[in-house]
């Protein structure tokens, strides 16, 4: 059986708060779980979940209080780690004095490449990230979003086969959303293994192999998008519109305006109680659709759910 | 030998060669050079003393502080602009990172001492002295003075890896303040007829590097020669003490979460 492209077995971090009576407070909590070679693995949470932690933890930024990790069957306390890796932080921040050009040169040093290697690569991977034309333009000059591509870029300039990104569609417009989310792809076509945090579930529904899903620093479960969404259909999704401006029907209260049309969702068994009032009523009926939970649906019930648990908890504090 | 410290230091001097308030601080050694030769204009037949002190004490002050102002931000400013976190997580040793920044600074002022050296060679030709062998421990008094940024450069970085830039400087300047004056603080303690404050000046003699015998420059203005023992002995002081410096300030941020 293949080394687990990550390993993270218990792994927790406290911090320190407060200025004279120091506290710890847990960021992370006992965290389990594998990826696999080759997987695109979207970690999932709101702000203050645990997720930038954890990656600090696994890129050698912070130390654990408790447990372990490994990269490539490495420890995360094994500087060699560090050759196997690419790492975006959540919002990057880099020499403002250098050029695209000279930061991604300067990066490239630290993998022995040659100078004619070294430029070969910093023109490609410029390219890839789209900042060709600003190559020359010193850093301090460039927009948040320009920032994220250096960032990626440099991430993966050295081809790393585990690629841990901290929120990588951040800042960026929707074009550029869409070229990382390539760039996600084609790592995975590559065979590199791709770590990144987001809070964006289209682009996790999109992209990952497998999520998992942190609230309040515990993990709330791992699995393939589709696991998280039932098969079972929880109802019916109706889109009408009444002619010639026709009130809504007191029956129908529950329908949600768009614009000029209405959404109605209804449970199954009243479909076509539903749709013979609409019919009375000469509305238009323009879709019906099954309705199925999301991986939203689930992210919002397990946020929930733990910020409801942390509320009680702090109420029985008091 | 890794070669991932010299690429460090490259960048924190490409950085500090692009920092605008390096230059100024150059100018204002030039300018404070330019004065000596005013000053020399007017002190008739003792222009080259006058010239050399000036000239030696300029380049030691503006050294000195650009040793301790940037020397304490040189990782803080990196954690708190968080440009370290892309960096630590490339395969760089944290100690290797260390070195890297150091060497960075010690270059600068390196470069920067040459050029202000040349400012003084420049003034003491400009004065129209003919140049006499003994001129020649100038350059041993501004090795003594390199010497000198090494060292409290080294101590800035140490401060630097826990505590803000203003304590840093505060430190470092407190430990600079303190070593010039070692010796004496050490006769004081010996004179006291405390056994604990003996025993306490005698600490800080032994702990606080000992910058008194770095100041060559008073006899050096005087043409007095340097004996060949003193540079000898202050070069393994220096190199000794960094050592030491940096590796309790690698054992410091070795193990520093970043935030």
């Amino acid at each position: 059986m293949s080394t687990p492209a990550i390993e993270i077995v218990g792994l927790t971090k406290d911090y320190p708060v407060g200025f004279w009576r120091k506290r710890m407070r847990r960021s992370l909590d006992n965290l389990t779980l594998q990826v696999e070679d080759g997987e695109v693995f979207g970690f999932l949470g709101p702000n203050g979940a645990g997720k930038t932690t954890t990656l600090k933890l696994l890129t050698g930024l912070i130390f654990p209080t408790a447990g372990t990790a490994r990269v490539r069957g490495r420890s995360i306390d094994d500087f060699r780690m560090h050759r196997d890796i690419g790492y975006l932080p959540e919002q990057p921040y880099f020499y403002d004095y250098l050029t695209a050009r000279e930061l991604l040169d300067y990066y490239a040093r630290f993998s022995n490449y040659s100078a004619v290697e070294r430029r070969e690569r910093v023109d490609r991977f410029l390219g890839l990230v789209g900042l060709a034309s600003a190559a020359n333009v010193q850093l301090r000059k460039f927009s948040k979003g320009m920032l994220q591509r250096a960032g990626i870029a440099q991430a993966i300039l050295h081809d790393p086969p585990v690629v841990f990104l901290d929120e990588p569609m951040s800042g960026l417009d929707p074009i550029g959303r869409r070229e990382v989310r390539d760039i996600i792809l084609d790592l995975k076509r590559q065979g590199r293994t791709v770590f990144f945090s987001t809070h964006i579930l289209s682009d996790a529904e999109m992209l990952c192999d497998r999520v998992a899903v942190l609230a309040g620093g515990k993990l709330q479960g791992v699995g393939a998008p589709g696991d998280f969404v039932s098969p079972e259909v929880s109802g019916m999704e109706i889109l009408f519109e009444m002619r010639d401006g026709r009130p809504l029907p007191s029956v129908l209260t529950r329908a949600v305006s768009i614009g000029t049309r209405y959404r109605l969702e209804v449970p199954d068994a009243e479909l076509y109680c539903t749709v013979d009032r609409l019919r009375e009523c000469e509305a238009r009926i323009l879709s019906i659709a099954p309705v199925r939970p999301t991986l939203e649906d689930y992210f919002i019930r397990v946020v929930g759910q733990e910020r409801t648990a942390v509320h009680a908890l702090e109420g029985m504090a008091r | 030998m890794s070669a991932m410290p010299g690429i460090v230091a490259i960048n924190t001097f490409r950085e500090a060669v692009r920092d605008r308030v390096l230059y100024n601080l150059v100018l204002f050694a030039l300018m404070m050079i330019g004065a000596a030769i005013l000053v020399g204009q007017i002190s008739l037949g003792i222009e080259r003393l006058v010239i050399i002190n000036l000239g030696l004490s300029a380049i030691s002050i503006f050294g000195l502080l650009m040793a301790v102002f940037i020397g304490v931000g040189l990782v803080y400013k990196e954690m708190e602009k968080r440009t370290l976190y892309t960096l630590l997580a490339k395969p760089i040793r944290r100690s290797e990172f260390l070195v890297g920044k150091y060497g960075g600074l010690l270059l600068t002022l390196v470069v920067n001492t040459a050029f202000m050296t040349l400012g003084l060679v420049a003034a003491l030709y400009y004065v129209g002295r003919p140049f006499v062998s003994a001129d020649a421990w100038i350059f041993v008094a501004i090795y003594f003075i390199v010497l000198e940024f090494a060292l409290v450069t080294a101590i800035a970085l140490f401060f630097s890896c826990f505590s803000s830039p203003m304590l840093s400087a505060l430190f470092t300047l407190g430990i600079y303040v303190t070593g010039v004056f070692g010796t004496d603080i050490r006769d004081f303690g010996e004179f006291t007829k405390s056994p604990v404050l003996k025993v306490a000046t005698r600490s800080l003699y032994y702990v606080i590097p000992n910058f008194h015998n770095f100041n060559v420059i008073g006899a050096v203005a005087h043409g007095e020669a340097i004996p060949v023992s003193l540079i000898w002995q202050n070069s393994l002081y220096a190199i000794l003490y960094v050592t030491l410096v940096l590796v309790a300030a690698s054992a410091v941020f070795s193990r520093r979460n970043m935030k």
